[in-house]
């Protein structure tokens, strides 16, 4: 029983060791030689399929999420009159952790799984084969695209999801509850630093772009060519994104502002 | 190397799991000529096309394309050579995002650097070849099977590559379809040059085309040569083949047990 226990835990084990090796060759073949200018035309596509059409699912749930953060800070602030700087609050927690990690969560059940029922249904169909058979490697045609786009995009969606977000704690903090507003802008303004709190938070967005499109496009590409097989590379795709990103996040939390327990 | 032989294979073995595909396999495959692999299915015809191509990888063995070892060749080099090989894959394989004409120029845009207008005349005379040109504009799920088949064939041959591989290219075929087929095949064999390998189960069709046959059947090359040879060839499974006879030494049924006990068990 223990034995049999240990073993399978074994084979678990080098299973994914295998696979996080074979995931890192993939990449690291499909990013080699790119961008080329002959690929912007692929890789404006693929910007528009995994970026653009993700930007109404962006922008939705970041007015939510900015407005419910202002409720919330505005509830808890008022308890000690602080309610005029709601704006300190929802700034440094939307640029520090929030924008990165909710962006990087719907772009994972957004574009992520799309991106890798796509490559899963090409290889089914027998279609990267066939490119292959033609002289065109499908890691540079079809891969690559798709590993830069998701880069590219999830920086920008991060910066769509703050200004929105935050609007939308304009909306309800401000215009709605009362919070002053030349207090709410002011104090945002002198708390937030553009490096510490803006731009750590885009680099973790681009981390995380890193992470979300190189899974999607390695599940797609590593998936059973059968129809159980896709769907079950696209719900690794948005498992393994999700557990990803918040680990990642903590890590990089801990790394860029450290010094917690001192 | 022969020099008249394109394709050159030796001592080939393949394995899937504990199932042997292929025992150590030697054969030639002309340069300039139509040859056909043939056998029952399961016998891995569609997997010796792949292996050819440099997409599988044998446990052991030598496969010379054109003087070149195609299981040793770095990644970069078998795309390389592969710009001078088309194959018609048995499911078609066309890109699902792009129309019929936009198919058909993939590779020339891809590989050539040639002006706009040239290339739109080249896929023109590609289709119209297969008698598709009028669907140009259609997506592939617009397309039956066998009209699919028609433009990957059409795109297989965009190139004009020195070997053709064909993966059942009669299949879904109608009859005026299939014949604008076989004397394609026939006339790019000839006219230029091309060396075509196919895998079909249309014995007739195939028998009328091939200069050479090859017959494959537990793993092993169990005949080859023209086709009358083979009709007359002496082996009973050979002939069973050859005449599509149920009964003889290759077995239809997939190995099980017994019928009477599977169907009524204890009950016999």
């Amino acid at each position: 029983m223990t034995r049999d226990y240990l073993r399978r835990l074994g084979i678990a084990g080098l299973t994914g060791f295998s696979n996080l090796g074979r995931a890192t060759v993939l990449w690291a073949r499909a990013m080699w030689g790119l961008p080329r200018w002959a690929d912007v035309g692929l890789l404006t596509r693929q910007m528009y399929q995994v970026g653009v059409q993700s930007i109404m699912i962006i922008v939705l749930s970041a007015f939510a999420i900015g407005a419910v953060l202002s409720l919330q800070f505005y509830t808890q602030l008022a308890n000690f009159g602080a309610q005029d700087s709601v704006g300190v609050g929802l700034a440094l927690v939307l640029l520090r952790e929030l924008g990165p990690v909710v962006t990087g969560l719907l772009f994972a059940g957004r574009a992520g799984s799309a991106i890798t029922a796509e490559i899963g249904l090409m290889k089914t169909t027998e279609q990267l084969s066939s490119m292959a058979m033609m002289g065109v490697d499908p890691l540079h045609r079809v891969l690559a695209p798709r590993l830069w786009a998701g880069m590219i995009s999830l920086p920008l969606l991060t910066l769509i999801f703050n200004a929105i977000a935050i609007f939308g704690g304009v909306v309800v903090g401000v215009h709605w509850l009362g919070a002053d507003e030349g207090s709410f802008w002011s104090g945002m303004q002198n708390a937030v630093d553009i490096w510490n709190d803006f731009g750590k938070g885009m680099i973790k967005a681009l981390v995380f772009g890193v992470l979300v499109s190189w899974i999607a496009v390695f599940q797609g590409y590593d998936a059973e060519p059968t129809a159980a097989g896709i769907s079950a590379a696209t719900t690794r795709t948005v498992v393994l994104s999700s557990i990803a990103i918040l680990a990642t996040d903590f890590v990089l939390t801990l790394g860029m502002y450290g010094n917690f327990g001192s | 190397m022969d020099q008249d032989s394109l394709i050159e294979i030796s001592g080939l073995r393949f394995s899937r799991g504990d199932r042997v595909i292929f025992d150590g396999i030697d054969m030639a495959i002309p340069r300039g000529q139509i040859s056909a692999i043939m056998g029952p299915s399961g016998t891995g015809k569609t997997t010796l096309l792949r292996i050819i191509g440099g997409e599988v990888k044998p446990d052991a063995g030598e496969v010379l394309v054109g003087g070149y070892d195609v299981c040793r060749l770095s990644r970069g080099e078998l795309f390389e050579l592969r710009k001078d090989i088309g194959m018609l894959f048995q499911s078609s394989a066309l890109f699902t995002d792009m129309s019929v004409f936009e198919n058909v120029a993939f590779p020339l845009r891809e590989h050539t650097e040639l002006e706009e207008s040239a290339i739109r005349d080249l896929v023109l005379m590609k289709l119209n070849a297969v008698g598709l040109r009028g669907a140009r504009d259609l997506m592939p799920s617009e397309l039956s099977g066998g009209m699919a088949r028609r433009v990957a064939l059409a795109r297989a041959i965009a190139l004009d590559p020195a070997l053709i591989m064909y993966d059942e290219p009669f299949t879904g075929q109608d009859p005026i379809a299939m014949g604008v087929l076989l004397s394609l095949i026939r006339r790019m064999s000839q006219a230029l040059e091309i060396t075509s390998l196919l895998v079909s189960h249309d014995i007739h069709e195939t028998v009328s085309i091939a200069d050479n046959i090859f017959l494959l059947a537990d793993g092993k090359l169990i005949a080859h040569g023209d086709p009358q040879s083979l009709r007359e060839h002496p082996a009973q499974d050979v002939q069973q083949f050859m005449h599509g006879e149920p009964d003889g030494p290759v077995p239809f049924h997939y190995p099980s047990d017994d019928y009477m006990f599977d169907v009524l068990g204890n009950s016999v």
